[in-house]
C-alpha cells in the first residue's frame, strides 16, 4: 500500500514535527515524552485541559491544541495510546495552579495509561480529574463490554470545555460540564473502505468493493454488522436512526449536527450525508441550530463518514460559540 | 534448593525480548483479526527498548532491574499492553528489592503479585478472553507445584502447558474486556493476542530461569 511517509517508525516524530513548524505561534511541541502544548502554556488561573490518543485520527487532538480549546495534547503511536510520563509532564506543562482536567477517550488502553499519569501526577500534589467520553452507540454497554468507545462527541467536548476553562471556571466545573456534553452527546461511523496502519502496511480488515461496515470504530476495528453497499440516503437514515433512539433526540430540541470524515471521504459526499441527516431531522421536529462537517476526528485513510448529535442548550450553544485559535479549529478571532 | 539469579531473570528478559521479535507479525496478525492491529509492534517497540537497556540491567538486584524493565515498557510501550505488562514488572519489582536470587516460593510471590497488578489495573476475570486467561492458570499451576515442594523445572513445565491451555480457551470465548468487546459475537473462534504474549513469557521462563547462564 503505498503511503506519502519516510519509514513507519517516524510517522508520529515527523508530523508533530512538522505541526509545531506550521504553528509555531500557537503550539510548542514537546519531544521525549511527546506532548504538544499552547504556545503560551502554562497560562495562570486557568484550567489545564488535556487530552491524548493514538494517532491517525488527525487532526484530533494536536490540531485542536490552542487558546479555547485544549492546553495539551499527548500523541501515542497511531492507534495505541500515549504513555503514562506522556500524559503527567503534557499535565505539569499546562498546570496554572487550578489544576488539570484530562480529557479521555473510552478505549482500555487510553483508560489505563490516563489513570496511572493521573496517580503520578496526584502523587505529587496536582489536582487532576479526568472524564471518559463514550459515545459510540454502535457498542452495547454492558458489564461484559469494554462499554461505549469515545468518538465524535470527543471533539464537541474539548471545544466547548475549552471555551469554559478560558471563561475561567473551576477544575470541578470544567468536569462537570464535560460529563454534561458526554451524556448529552452521541455518534456512529461506517466504512467503506479499511485504513492502513504505517507499521502493517496492508489493509486492517479486507472490505469487498460491494460491502460497507456499519457502526465501525476509529481504529479498523470491525462494527456492529457488515453488509451491501446502499445509498448516501439509506446509509444516513441507518447511521441516525439508533443515534436519536439511544439518547433519545425528541420533538423541539436543539441539536449541533456533526458530520465527520473518516478521512478518506471528500467533502462533496460528507454535504450530501449532511443534506439527508439535516432533512431527518427537521422532519422529526428536532431543530439543527449549529452544524460542524469536515474530517476532524479521522481514522487514517479509510473512507466513511460518521455522523454525531449533540443536544444543545443555551449554556453549550454559547460555549461553542465562543473563540477558538488552533491549528484545525479558528474561529472569533 | 534451586535458586534463580539475577542474571537468569535477565536472560528471561531477553529471551522474551527474542521471542516478542519473531512472533511480532503473529501477534499482530491475531490482533488484526479483533483488535486493532498492534500488539505485536507495541510489543517489540518495548522490548527492544529493554534489550538496549541490558548494560543498565546487570549488576543490578532483581527489584531494581525489574523495575527499570517495568519504567521501560511503561514509557515505550503504549497502549492497554503497556500498562499491564509494565504493571506486572512494577509489582513484580515491588517484592524483589534487594535480592539477587529467588527461592521458587519468592519467585511465585513475584508472579502473585504480577497477577493481581494485572487484575487491579485491567479489571478482568478468568473467561473475558485477555492475558488472565493464560496468566490466571499459569500461576495457579506454579502454586499447586511450588507448594508440593516439586522442582522448579517441572513447576514451570506446568506453568507453560496451564499457560499454554488457558490460550487455547480463549478462541471460542466471546472478549468481554478491551477492544475486542466491541466485536461482540464475532470476537469467538480467534486467539487473544495478550494471552498469546503471556504465553511467550512463561515459556521463555521455563527455557531460561532452570539453566545456568
Amino acid at each position: 500500500m503505498k503511503k506519502l511517509i519516510n519509514s513507519p517508525e517516524n510517522v508520529v516524530l515527523e508530523s508533530i514535527s512538522g505541526l509545531g513548524a506550521a504553528f509555531p505561534d500557537l503550539v510548542k511541541v514537546h519531544f521525549n515524552p511527546n506532548y504538544i502544548v499552547r504556545a503560551d502554556a502554562p497560562v495562570q488561573g486557568k484550567v489545564g485541559i488535556v487530552s491524548g490518543g493514538g494517532s491517525g485520527h488527525e487532526p484530533m487532538h494536536g490540531g485542536f491544541v490552542g487558546k479555547g480549546m485544549l492546553d495539551a495534547a499527548c500523541p501515542g503511536a497511531v492507534f495505541t495510546s500515549p504513555t503514562p510520563d506522556q500524559m503527567h509532564e503534557a499535565t505539569k506543562a499546562v498546570n496554572g495552579g487550578k489544576g488539570v482536567l484530562h480529557i479521555v477517550k473510552n478505549y482500555t488502553g487510553d483508560v489505563m495509561n490516563f489513570e496511572m499519569a493521573a496517580d503520578l501526577a496526584r502523587a505529587e500534589g496536582a489536582e487532576v480529574e479526568a472524564v471518559v467520553i463514550d459515545d459510540d452507540v454502535a457498542v452495547k454497554d454492558s458489564l461484559y463490554t469494554a462499554g461505549r468507545r469515545g468518538v465524535g462527541t470527543t471533539v464537541l467536548a474539548e471545544k466547548i470545555v475549552g471555551a469554559a476553562a478560558e471563561q475561567g471556571c473551576t477544575l470541578k466545573e470544567a468536569a462537570a460540564l464535560c460529563h454534561k456534553v458526554n451524556a448529552q452527546g452521541r455518534s456512529m461511523g461506517m466504512a467503506l473502505t479499511s485504513c492502513v496502519v504505517p507499521h502493517v502496511g496492508k489493509p486492517t480488515f479486507d472490505l469487498p468493493e460491494d460491502e460497507m461496515e456499519i457502526g465501525i470504530g476509529i481504529h479498523g476495528e470491525p462494527g456492529r454488522q457488515r453488509m451491501k453497499l446502499k445509498s448516501a440516503d439509506e446509509i444516513t437514515e441507518m447511521l441516525l436512526t439508533p443515534i436519536l433512539e439511544d439518547l433519545p433526540f425528541q420533538n423541539g430540541d436543539n441539536v449541533l449536527l456533526f458530520v465527520n470524515s473518516m478521512g478518506g471521504t471528500p467533502g462533496v459526499e460528507l454535504f450530501i450525508v449532511y443534506r439527508k441527516a439535516h432533512e431527518i431531522l427537521t422532519n422529526r421536529g428536532i431543530k439543527v441550530s449549529r452544524s460542524f462537517v469536515g474530517p476532524y476526528i479521522t481514522s487514517l485513510e479509510m473512507a466513511g463518514a460518521s455522523i454525531t448529535l449533540l443536544k444543545l442548550d443555551d449554556q453549550l450553544t454559547k460555549l461553542w460559540d465562543e473563540p477558538v485559535h488552533t491549528p484545525a479549529l479558528r474561529w472569533g478571532v | 534448593m534451586t535458586t534463580i539469579t539475577a542474571d537468569q531473570i535477565i536472560a528471561w528478559i531477553e529471551r522474551y525480548s527474542i521471542r516478542i521479535a519473531e512472533q511480532k507479525e503473529f501477534l499482530t496478525k491475531l490482533d488484526s483479526d479483533i483488535g486493532d492491529a498492534d500488539h505485536g509492534a507495541n510489543m517489540h517497540r518495548g522490548f527492544q527498548a529493554v534489550l538496549v537497556k541490558k548494560a543498565e540491567l546487570q549488576g543490578k538486584d532483581i527489584g531494581a532491574l525489574l523495575k527499570i524493565v517495568a519504567m521501560t515498557l511503561i514509557s515505550t510501550v503504549g497502549g492497554a499492553a503497556g500498562a499491564l505488562y509494565g504493571t506486572f514488572f512494577l509489582q513484580a519489582s515491588s517484592v524483589t528489592t534487594g535480592k539477587t536470587e529467588l527461592t521458587p516460593g519468592e519467585f511465585l510471590l513475584l508472579l502473585e503479585k504480577g497477577l493481581a497488578g494485572i487484575v487491579l489495573r485491567g479489571k478482568a476475570a478468568i473467561g473475558d478472553k485477555t492475558m488472565v486467561d493464560a496468566l490466571h492458570p499459569a500461576v495457579k499451576a506454579c502454586r499447586r507445584a511450588i507448594g508440593a515442594n516439586e522442582p522448579l523445572d517441572q513447576a514451570l513445565a506446568q506453568a507453560v502447558a496451564a499457560a499454554e491451555a488457558g490460550l487455547q480457551s480463549t478462541i471460542p470465548l466471546m472478549a468481554r474486556r478491551g477492544r475486542a468487546s466491541y466485536l461482540g459475537e464475532r470476537s469467538a473462534n480467534h486467539q487473544d493476542p495478550g494471552a498469546t504474549s503471556t504465553f511467550l513469557l512463561f515459556q521463555c521462563a521455563a527455557e531460561t530461569l532452570t539453566t545456568n547462564h
